[in-house]
């Protein structure tokens, strides 16, 4: 039985992390989280529309108590911006979880480093349990964690590109040096980039559009539940060493002639 | 006195205060976080928060998102 994952004061069974974002209904976002498994969701913050009647609230749909819910900082330029974010998303859900993310650049969605440290000081300082989502880089993770993040949460591609994970060996990098937890947030494409992410030694994976952008999403989130699962255990369980030459796995000895 | 809720401005009767405006906007119970002049103002602060002309607040909930 493996250990559950810790970040910070919370405790998670599933290592998969699910969005909220982009499903065709709520109902299908619901049936994904179970079938994926997950314990943990990310929520935006945004303006309330004043001009909506309903006054529904999408969070209605989310059971907090199966459910931690994870408010992200998407869209914010600025260690400012993210900082504010991040404030009313603690003071809306009552959490001092944040996933923090600070872009630096709109076409690729890459984040801005230097912003994103700056803020993490900033909000652990406030404390908050600080999720950065960054690079693939191994520097900016080292300083993350030393400015105090729960995690760190390096990009396997860029976000929705479903590319995968394009630089497993930063990766990896990241996993061996950094102290603190690694989760593979964004690029995830199918359930195997899921499976290359935990068996590099991932503490986590947080994914949201390919589940909910895939043809049958409630059965993309179950792929996903398996192959983290799978790439966990095959993490646990050690890889052999890669070899450039054949081994024969039927012994030599006593061959017919 | 007129103030800015999330870019629109509008129109609120003098000495009104946070929480008559969030039951104003059907919006008491919900989870929204508020902020006035960029400081965000706890639930239980509401009902002390007089707000005055010229206020910028931004009234926010939480979406779906990744």
């Amino acid at each position: 039985m493996d250990a559950p994952l810790r970040i910070g004061s919370v405790e998670l069974r599933s290592r998969v992390i699910l969005g909220t974002g982009k499903y065709a209904s709520p109902e299908i976002m619901v049936k994904c989280h179970e079938a994926s498994g997950t314990d943990m969701v990310t929520v935006a913050v945004r303006r309330v529309d004043l001009n909506d009647k309903s006054k529904a609230s999408f969070l209605n749909w989310i059971d907090r108590s199966k459910l931690k819910i994870l408010p992200n900082t998407a869209g914010c330029t600025t260690a400012d911006d993210a900082i504010r974010a991040a404030h009313l998303g603690r003071e809306a859900l009552a959490t001092n979880l944040v996933k923090l993310e600070v872009i630096g650049d709109e076409r690729t969605l890459y984040p801005d480093l230097a912003e994103l440290v700056a803020a993490t000081k900033r909000l652990v300082k406030d404390g908050f349990v600080v999720m950065p989502y960054t690079s693939d880089d191994l520097v900016t993770a080292l300083r993350l964690a030393d400015a105090g993040a729960a995690c760190v949460m390096p990009l396997g591609a860029p976000i929705g590109s479903g590319l995968g994970i394009l630089n497993p060996t930063n990766i990896r990098i990241i996993i061996e040096r950094v102290k603190v937890p690694v989760v593979v947030d964004a690029g995830v494409g199918t359930a195997s980039d899921v499976a290359v992410a935990m068996e590099l030694g991932a503490d986590g994976v947080l994914l949201n559009t390919a589940v909910a952008g895939a043809k049958e999403p409630v059965a993309m989130a179950t792929a996903v539940r398996h192959a983290c699962e799978a790439g966990r255990l095959a993490y646990l369980a050690g890889r052999i060493p890669r070899k450039q030459v054949a081994t024969p796995s039927s012994p030599m000895e006593g061959r017919i002639v | 006195m007129d103030v800015v809720i999330n870019g629109q401005k509008r129109s609120l009767r003098d000495g009104m205060t946070l929480r008559d405006l969030v039951i104003e906007l059907e919006l008491e119970g919900k989870p929204i976080a508020v902020e006035v002049n960029r400081e965000v103002v706890p639930k239980t602060r509401f009902a002390a928060t007089a707000l005055r002309d010229g206020d910028r607040l931004e009234v926010v909930s939480l979406v779906g998102g990744g």
